[in-house]
């Protein structure tokens, strides 16, 4: 940890969190490589949310630094991460509802020329241009999520399911180094879940880093080579998925929330 | 042909509430910024542009002599910096800041009209506005009709700016942050900014309003800016159907002949010394609309219209 | 400088003060900016100043003055009719446009619209029914005794000053140690979560019209019989009244008081400096500086 190494893409120092008292995320450190992808599992309310929208600035840090490829995040809001290579998707999927799936994707894309009242003023051919770019990447991106059929509903009618798909390739169309997504999995039905555990490892094989929480121990077994355990905000066992699922701690803190 | 002239000055009048309206539908309509103090951006602009383009007078700073179309545009660049002031000084706070700010703007700026009178002429205002076609002015017809002109081509070029604003990535951007900050955020958008910039660029369109009316009619006075403008705008853009433009143009043209109408009809009805009393009828009638409308039909006459990015194709067109 | 500005900006402060408190109250425990606030004021003045006019000519023998003051007993009595009257008036407003609204889930803004709308109807109705001509609830001419250090005050004024402070402090010891005051400061945190605690949260609205709309009418009152009642008078303190509950801090009682004696003094002074043709822009000076500042208020919590 004195020298970071060269593949090093995120290098997260003694992150912490605390709401009215209680202390949320607990001096948590994170390293992952470039093109990693990793797992965080641990029990309900362990902070794994948190720590994300600490991650992507989407509330700010008590202390801890971020580093991503050699720049600080620290102190920057959200909207300045995901320029950074930074995207994430929400546990609870925030699709713009009256927008079409289309529009959805596209609003994603970074440096979209136009955005400001200046350029759309006064440079519309070139963001007419770009426009017709973003929209044929949206498009397959949305093949790759196979939502294309859905393109010009607008995002309300998309089910449980396809709204994890939809904020997917929402993340994708940024072009981001890092992609966290929480809990892809979570409300899916087992029909989506290949092809949701399918496109993130295409995902990740095109050298896009994941961050990836989930309760899907079954998916975890397919995507990670290496998981975090997160208890009470901080790191309780690091290892393979069916090392670390058999530690003694690691069941423990997992039976105390159960009922009984 | 007296009739007719006069139906171009109703229609020129409306007209210039109908760019108001327009600047309106961008501040509340597509961004939901609440402006209390219409009027006083609309003097503003009335104000700044009688400044730069009246003859100089000895008793008042100014009188620039200026073309017209350098008073439009020292109106909307006053407009838009006065929106940028009480932006930056409002809008991370909450929503009603904004409105009780605004509010106190117009108040301040009123004021200043009646006031400031080595710059606004004080309470008898500023005359010799130059008009556009001034030449035509003895004949009324012709005089009117070509500021008729004139007023609707501003009015069409604000709307088809508008309209192509709507659907370039401002728009959806724009559309993307009133539907979920958040999630608008985490895609690398900036809220703030982007509230500032609809603020200020429906500030400028309203103080351009300003000049526009000042300069037909040739003559400003603190009296035309009064918190009753700013509520009548506000009943035009609410029944016209607030988020789009051509409802925004419609409320302005139908508010403005309800008011119209009204006010001639208390002038055949009431007598002369009754009159000024029963004005405050129309305004009664206005607000009551207002109220029923929010709670009946909120989204006006033309509700507002998803609008989708141009540019994005037919899918597989060419496959 | 003329130290009689101290007279005169208590006086206003007064007057902004119980306005502000009625507008505070609204904004912290409904949600939203008031606009119909300033004609609570002036709707005040204007039922009271008929019941008088119905009380002194049902009943002569009230028609005596109430020496050293200005007026007769028909005064206080009509104005217990005239705050009784305004409440209900605010009841009614909130029961047909704002509670609906509210009911309907609609944004705050939308309901802020919706009082400026209400605002506008109610303050042309007043002129409609009473003209713009101004009217007073008394002629008699007071004179203005000396209080020493070259102040000088007439009888009514001083009540009016009393009666401010003491009504102040009675509402602030009755909302601090009351059941009532307890729960209007949940309803105020959360709504949702008071009602979950078994507080009757309609109750709560009920009460905030009343305390608001009651201070609303004394301070038209007030403001009547020390100046002159016209149908612009309410509009014409609303900025005042903002300003004084913004730099009070929103929920504040004292707060509120405090914020509008202090623009009243200020106003008072400043008018010295720059002419009374400026005196509505002085509160509006004040409300950007408390914007600019410290946008919590005095007496606000941070972050607020
Ligand atoms: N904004 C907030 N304010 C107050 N407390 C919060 C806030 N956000 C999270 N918490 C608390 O922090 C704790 C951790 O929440 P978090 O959402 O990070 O858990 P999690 O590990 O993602 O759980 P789950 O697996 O159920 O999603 C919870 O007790 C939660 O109540
Ligand atoms: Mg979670």
């Amino acid at each position: 940890m004195d020298q970071a190494p060269p593949s090093l893409l995120l290098d997260a120092r003694r992150l912490a969190k605390a709401f009215g008292g209680m202390t949320v995320v607990n001096e948590m450190s994170l390293q992952m490589g470039r093109g990693e992808i990793l797992g965080i599992i641990g029990p309900n309310g362990a902070g794994k949310t948190t720590l994300f929208n600490l991650l992507a600035g989407a509330i700010p840090l008590d202390r801890g630094q971020i580093v991503l490829d050699g720049q600080d995040l620290s102190g920057k809001g959200p909207e300045a991460r995901i320029g950074a290579g930074l995207a994430r998707t929400f546990q609870i999927p925030r699709p713009f509802a009256r927008m079409t799936v289309l529009e959805n994707v596209m609003t994603a894309a970074q440096g979209q020329s136009g955005e400001g009242l200046f350029s759309a003023l006064l440079a519309p051919a070139r963001s007419a241009a770009q426009e017709r770019a973003n929209a044929a990447r949206a498009r397959d991106l949305l093949d790759f999520v196979s939502l294309s059929h859905l393109e010009d509903q607008p995002a309300a009618v998309l089910s449980g399911g396809q709204r994890k798909l939809l904020e997917l390739a929402r993340a994708m169309m940024a072009e981001p180094r890092l992609i966290l997504l929480d809990e892809p999995a979570a409300g899916v039905n087992p029909a989506l879940l290949d092809l949701i555990i399918d496109r993130i490892s295409t995902v990740n094989a095109q050298g896009v880093a994941v961050l990836l929480i989930e309760h899907n121990m079954e998916m975890i077994a397919r995507l990670c080579p290496r998981v975090i355990v997160m208890a009470a905000g901080k790191p309780l066992a690091e290892g393979r998925p069916e090392d670390v699922s058999r530690r003694a701690d690691v069941i423990e803190v997992y039976l105390e929330g159960m009922p009984g | 042909m007296e009739l007719l002239a006069y139906c171009a000055f109703f229609l020129t009048i409306a007209m210039t509430y109908a760019i108001i309206c327009l600047g309106l539908n961008v501040q509340w309509g597509q961004t939901g910024l609440f402006n209390v103090g219409i009027a006083g951006f609309v003097g503003l602009g009335g104000y700044i542009s009688a400044i730069l383009t009246t003859p100089e007078a000895a008793e008042r700073i100014g009188g620039f002599g200026l073309p017209i179309a350098a008073g439009w545009a020292g109106a909307m660049l006053g407009g838009a910096v006065l929106s940028l002031a009480v932006g930056l000084l409002t809008l991370r706070m909450r929503s009603d800041y904004l409105a009780i700010t605004t509010f106190g703007i117009a108040v301040a700026l009123q004021l200043v009209f009646q006031n400031a009178e080595t710059l606004t002429g004080g309470a008898f205002g500023m005359a010799f506005v130059p008009r556009p076609f001034a030449g035509f002015q003895g004949n009324a017809f012709a005089f009117n009709l070509a500021n008729l002109a004139v007023t609707c081509a501003v009015v069409l070029a604000l709307y088809l700016l508008l309209e192509h604003l709507l659907r370039s990535p401002w728009g959806r951007t724009l559309r993307a942050v009133r539907e979920d900050e958040v999630a608008a955020q985490a895609l690398g958008k900036n809220p703030a900014s982007l509230r500032l910039q609809a603020f200020a660029l429906g500030g400028a369109i309203m103080a351009l309003a300003g000049a526009v009316q000042a300069h037909f009619i040739g003559f400003i006075a603190p009296g035309n800016f009064l918190p009753m403008m700013t509520f009548q705008v506000w009943a035009m853009l609410i029944v016209g159907g607030s988020g789009n433009n051509r409802g925004a143009i419609l409320g302005a043209v139908l508010v403005w002949a309800i008011w119209a109408l009204s006010g001639a009809l208390i002038a055949e009805v009431f007598p002369a010394d009754q009159q000024a009393r029963a004005a405050s009828l129309q305004i009664v009638v206005i607000g009551v609309m207002l109220c029923l409308i929010l709670l009946w039909r909120p989204q006006g006459i033309l509700p507002e219209i998803r609008s989708v990015s141009r540019h994005l194709g037919r899918r597989h067109k060419d496959q | 400088m003329n130290p009689q500005a101290i007279i005169d900006g208590l006086i206003a402060g007064s007057t902004i003060g119980l306005g502000a408190i009625g507008l505070t109250l609204t904004y912290s425990i409904l949600r939203f900016a008031n606009f119909t606030h300033g004609d609570f004021l002036a709707w005040g003045a204007y039922l009271s100043l008929s019941l008088m006019g119905l009380i002194g000519g049902l009943l002569a023998e009230l028609g005596v003055r109430l020496a050293p003051f200005s007026f007769t007993l028909a005064l206080p009595l009509a104005v217990v009719g005239g705050i009784a009257l305004t409440v209900l008036l605010a009841l009614a407003l909130d029961k047909l446009l704002f509670g609906r609204l509210r009911a309907r889930g609609a944004d705050a803004i939308i309901i802020v619209m919706a009082s400026f709308g209400a605002s506008m109807a109610l303050r042309s109705l007043l002129e409609f029914i009473y003209t713009a001509q101004p009217a007073y609830f008394t002629t008699a001419l007071q004179i203005a005794k000396p209080l020493g250090l070259g102040l000088r005050a007439t009888p009514d004024q001083l009540l009016v000053i009393g009666m401010t402070f003491v009504l102040v402090a009675v509402l602030h010891l009755i909302v601090t140690h009351s059941a009532m005051g307890r729960a209007m400061r949940a309803v105020s945190e959360n709504p949702a979560l008071a009602g979950v605690y078994g507080i009757d949260v309609a109750q709560i609205v009920r009460l905030t019209w009343i305390i608001g709309a009651g201070m609303a009418c004394i301070a038209g009152v007030m403001a009547g019989l020390l100046v002159q009642i016209r149908p612009y008078m309410g509009f014409d303190l609303l900025l005042p009244l903002f300003a004084a509950a913004i730099l009070g801090g929103i929920g504040s009682i004292p707060g509120a008081m405090i914020g509008g004696l202090i623009i009243g003094l200020a106003e008072a002074f400043a008018v010295q400096i720059v002419g009374a043709e400026w005196r509505a822009a002085i509160s509006f000076v004040i409300l950007v500086l408390v914007l600019m500042l410290r946008p919590q208020g005095l007496f606000g919590k941070a972050g607020g």
